[in-house]
């Protein structure tokens, strides 16, 4: 049983027009086992919070802690934090030309677990994975992410938590730009990995569409740099009928219907 | 941010705090990499063997040393005035005042004809004791048993001290032996050839080497036949300050193929040394030939060499051109298209680390229709070195229906060091299809965190992320030589992370 405790973070980042605070006070703690669906409006910083879990160099924290099982992770470099058992699947996974898929993702497993995986149980492991993801074998070869398209790269994404198998994994906007087929596939492939590996979920989300095939435990609504509202899964279906208005701040802009 | 500071103020100090943090992390950078540079491990080929023939030998050149090179070999006349009209365009032509800086460059300062053994060996075994180790760390003796390659040619300081081809090519006539003994035994293939593809006034470098030349690879290769596995050149410096020229022919006649294969290394020495080759290829109708090179000389080392390819009708000539060591290396592999559906490739990789300095590139002259060339240069340039392309395709009028195209990637690892591209394109017939590609990238953050984000080092990242860069090279070449470049490119990166 593990537990990623999030107490009272405040992150800014730095722009061209200076600094910018994004998150005030954000406080969670998570469990092994339970899926979290953290929703709000853009902006809200919700995927800040994704981001700073998992150490992009670009969110600077002020205050806070973030602890996996006591360990304050955010002192952690990023490979540190996922070598300690977390994953952050990646709304925008990035290309790395000429790195195949096989090379990565063995070498990811090899860092994650200390030693090499055994190579007649990793390839079988490996290609089974990619069955169940329905992914093409020739994606093996190809480079990461390099000409995905947008399912490929989160059924790629998925293939990672599936392989890599860690204590947490942060979800972010995983649901973003796939067809109904394609958000089955994914969805699928998340339930399988945490049922066999019983980890903690937080999944970002904007829309409600995912939580229809990953149901959460817990519905938290984020705005504004921390959590606002938190509640049964019932929270999802009040926000869907109602939107994100009663949580903007006075006088902004609702683009926040749901879809 | 206190309460009395406008905005803008508080940007300005924070910017100004992130510059001086940006210059420290530099400075830090630079420090280590010093360190490590200091090690000795970070060239794994700087051991040096006992060096006589070395000590003894005179620095500088003057007529009479390339008279005496000339007698040394007992050649006949007519290579002699070949190495005097080489020697007069040296005196004559000016230092290149482009490219790299050779400003501490002084053509005196070099030894020009080191002879480490009296007589070529016929087995390793023959070689001295230290010589042999060499080669034996080197791997060379191991390849051959292993027919990994089909013929070794060794060249140590001036001479190619042990060359060998198999048996099974020999009987279907093809030619494997240093030049020199070429010049001896195959006199009128040499003569026909030599020095017609890069002439002696060509260029200062090439001037130098043809007026000093020794060793090298004379290959030739008959009608149709192919020689299926790489043959392999491995070309050593020993003695500091040494002057190495070896001269390369290489002849593939009609609907014959050739790969052939060289590497170099030298010692780490505080003096500079000089490698000064020619290559000059000859590819008849339909013939192929592929001519790779992992360059790993140490960073003390000046590598201006000139590489050129006569292509007949339907030819294809590729050079596949890894530049890892050297201080400074001026390289444009050159292919003349000269009749009809000729092709050419260069596929070029410079990576010029803390005082390196990589000016390399191609060069594409279409003289006849429907020839074809492509150019895929790629560098990386980390710890403040400088890496350049610098390419020349030319097109004539009436070579209609040719086409080049270029892509010119560049990879900055960090923010000091630099990429610069020189194209030069001159086209004079209209029907021709030319495309043209030039990138210059730096490792991303967005890059190393998602690497990092799946267990990887700042450093695995790093080079992951390099070595991606250069698969497109690494995979064209014989499997040892790809875990060959990869191991050198990771040595270069060692260390790069601040």
């Amino acid at each position: 049983m593990s537990t990623l405790e999030i107490k009272d973070l405040y992150v800014h980042v730095e722009t061209k027009e200076g600094t910018k605070q994004i998150l005030k006070g954000a406080s969670l703690t998570v469990h092994s086992g339970e899926t979290h669906a953290i929703m709000g409006p853009n902006g809200s910083g919700k995927s800040t919070l994704a981001y700073t879990l998992a150490g992009h160099p670009k969110y600077v924290v002020d205050s806070g802690e973030a602890l996996l099982d006591g360990q304050d992770i955010l002192k952690m470099t990023p490979d540190e934090r996922a070598k300690a058992g977390l994953f952050l699947a990646m709304q925008y996974p990035v290309e790395v030309p000429g790195v195949s898929m096989t090379n990565f993702l063995r070498t990811a497993k090899t860092e994650i677990d200390g030693e090499a995986p055994s190579v007649r149980t990793w390839a079988r492991e490996l290609s089974q994975a990619m069955k169940r993801l329905k992914m093409d074998p020739k994606f093996a070869s190809r480079s990461v992410n390099e000409g995905f398209s947008g399912g490929e790269k989160k059924r790629a994404e998925v293939l990672q938590l599936e392989l890599l198998k860690p204590k947490f994994a942060i979800l972010d906007e995983t649901d973003s730009g796939l067809d109904v087929d394609a958000l089955r596939i994914v969805s699928e492939g998340v339930n399988r990995a945490k049922e066999a590996n019983q980890f903690g979920i937080l999944m970002v989300t904007h829309y409600t569409r995912i939580l229809k095939y990953i149901k959460p435990d817990i519905v938290h609504v984020f705005a504004d740099g921390h959590f606002v509202k938190t509640g049964g899964p019932e929270l999802a279906d009040e926000l869907e009928e109602n939107g994100y208005d009663a949580y903007l701040p006075e006088g902004a802009d609702s683009e926040s219907a749901l879809a | 941010m206190s309460d009395t500071q406008a905005p803008n103020a508080a940007a300005d100090v924070e910017m100004s705090q992130y510059v001086a943090d940006r210059s420290r992390v530099n400075e830090e950078k630079i420090k280590q990499d010093d360190e490590i540079i200091q090690q000795f491990g970070d060239y794994s080929y700087g051991w040096h063997d006992s060096d006589a023939a070395g000590e003894a030998a005179k620095r500088g050149i003057d007529e009479s040393v390339v008279r005496g090179i000339s007698a040394d070999k007992g050649e006949p006349e007519w290579m002699l005035d070949m190495r005097l009209r080489g020697y007069k365009a040296f005196l004559e032509k000016p230092m290149p005042e482009w490219g790299v800086d050779l400003t501490g460059f002084n053509a005196d300062d070099f030894k020009y004809y080191v002879k480490p053994i009296d007589k070529q060996a016929k087995t390793w075994d023959e070689l001295p004791d230290d010589i042999r180790n060499t080669y034996d760390r080197l791997g060379i003796p191991e390849a051959e048993k292993n027919r990994l390659v089909s013929g070794v040619a060794a060249q140590y300081e001036s001479e190619v001290i042990y060359n060998s081809i198999q048996e099974d090519l020999k009987k279907q006539g093809v030619i494997f032996v240093d030049t020199d003994t070429a010049v001896r035994e195959y006199p009128d293939l040499v003569r026909k050839y030599f020095g017609t593809v890069v002439p002696p006034e060509d260029n200062k470098f090439g001037a130098l080497n043809t007026a000093a030349w020794s060793g090298g690879s004379f290959v030739y290769v008959p009608k149709g036949v192919h020689v299926d596995i790489p043959l392999q050149a491995y070309f050593r410096i020993n003695t500091p300050a040494m002057g190495q020229f070896e001269r390369t022919l290489i002849i593939a006649d009609e609907g014959s193929y050739v790969h052939y294969v060289e590497g170099c290394t030298a010692p780490i020495w505080s003096e500079d040394s000089l490698h000064a080759a020619i290559v000059e290829i000859i590819v008849e109708k339909h013939a192929r030939v592929r001519y790779t090179t992992v360059q790993n000389w140490s960073n003390n080392v000046y590598n201006l060499v000139t590489q050129r390819a006569y292509v007949r009708e339907g030819g294809t000539m590729e050079w596949v051109d890894g530049n890892i060591g050297s201080k400074a290396t001026m390289k444009y592999p050159a292919c003349i298209l000269a009749e009809p559906y000729a092709k050419a490739s260069t596929m070029s990789l410079g990576f010029a680390g803390k005082g390196q300095y990589q000016d390399t590139g191609a060069k594409m002259i279409h003289l006849a229709p429907h020839t074809s060339s492509t150019i895929v240069a790629k560098s990386i340039s980390r710890g403040g070195g400088r890496s350049a392309y610098r390419g020349l395709v030319k097109i004539v009028k009436g070579a209609e229906g040719s086409s080049n195209s270029t892509v010119c990637d560049a990879l900055l690892v960090d923010d000091f060091s630099r990429s610069d591209t020189y194209p030069h394109v001159d086209v004079r017939e209209d029907d021709v299809s030319m495309a043209h590609e030039a990138t210059v990238s730096k490792i991303s953050e967005d890059q190393l965190f998602y690497l990092m984000s799946r267990g990887l080092s700042e450093e695995e990242a790093q080079g992951m992320i390099v070595r991606g860069f250069v698969e497109p090279i690494s995979r064209e070449l014989p499997m040892e030589y790809a875990l060959e470049l990869n191991r050198l490119v990771e040595l270069q990166m060692e260390g790069s992370v601040g």
